[in-house]
């Protein structure tokens, strides 16, 4: 499981305690936690002082947990795989790669969007809020997205030419979102999603 | 190995990690793993309409593909 660093140290007060752990780990103060175990007492002229005890922890990054969690996931799943993490600000890009990596991607997907749900509630666990994380296996999703963009064009060609809307097969967000970007500039139709989750669907039509 | 892993499913999600107990009921032909958790950790791991123990389930099953048993998760309260 993850493993988390922390000192004790201390100090004649709090604040010096802090700041004598924060030089041990060699981080700045936003990147840990700090518990005080003890106040510590001035005393008087130092008679009956006691020093101040603070616990300080170093917070995991978002991207340090969600390393530490799918690395043990493909490793209790048996697959020998390797992972690229890379973030843009935006996301949080995950892109595994390994001869036994199709089994993570599933039927349409599936697997792969599971695990994405569940990593994303795991880094959500570790508090604050942060990117997003999106999996990749050998490039599926790029492949998927360039498939459903040109389904969607030849779709709505096909919309402007006999006037009849199109109804798209369930999708999940991230793949009806695919859809709608794909035509959100196109001049001749309109897109709407309909129905409810998991049977939520894109549906296109012409623009009158 | 799918113990493992159901296991480590299900603790990165909860709020009391110590509290997850997993046992698995085996039969020739198929395994079910029961999770229980701390009773206020019960709708992280089922989820908004079984979301999440449905992504469990998703991801549990890819990984016993190999092992070619019907594999079953159950959240027990």
């Amino acid at each position: 499981m993850t493993k988390m660093k922390s000192v004790e140290r201390s100090g004649r007060t709090v604040d010096e305690a802090v700041a004598l752990a924060l030089e041990a780990l060699g981080v700045p103060s936003d990147r840990v936690t700090v518990e005080v175990l003890d106040e510590g007492k001035g005393g008087f002229l130092g008679i009956g002082a006691r020093p101040a005890t603070v616990r300080v922890t170093l917070k995991e990054s978002r991207s340090e947990r969600v390393e530490a969690f799918l690395g043990d996931v493909f490793e209790a799943m048996g697959v020998g795989v390797r992972m690229e993490i890379r973030e843009d600000g935006e996301y949080i890009h995950v892109d595994i790669t390994g001869q036994e990596a199709g089994i993570l991607i599933g039927h349409h997907g599936q697997t792969l969007d599971a695990l994405q749900y569940l990593t994303n509630l795991v880094a959500a666990r570790s508090g604050r809020q942060g990117p997003r994380i999106l999996l990749d296996v050998e490039g599926y999703r790029k492949r998927r997205t360039e498939t459903l963009t040109n389904l969607a064009r030849r779709l709505a060609d096909r919309v402007v030419r006999t006037g009849e809307r199109a109804v798209l097969e369930p999708m999940s967000a991230q793949e009806r979102r695919v859809i709608h970007l794909a035509l959100s500039d196109h001049p001749g139709v309109t897109t709407t999603s309909e129905g409810q989750d998991p049977f939520r669907r894109v549906v296109i039509y012409k623009k009158d | 190995m799918l113990q493992r892993l159901v296991e480590i499913l299900v603790t990165g999600l909860v709020e009391h990690p110590d509290q997850v107990r997993i046992t698995a009921v085996e039969t020739p032909r198929a395994v079910t793993f029961e999770v229980r958790v701390a009773d206020s950790d019960m709708g992280k791991v089922i989820g908004r309409r079984g979301r999440v123990a449905k992504a469990i389930r998703t991801v549990v099953k890819a990984a016993a593909v190999k092992d070619g048993r019907r594999v079953m998760v159950e959240f027990m309260s």
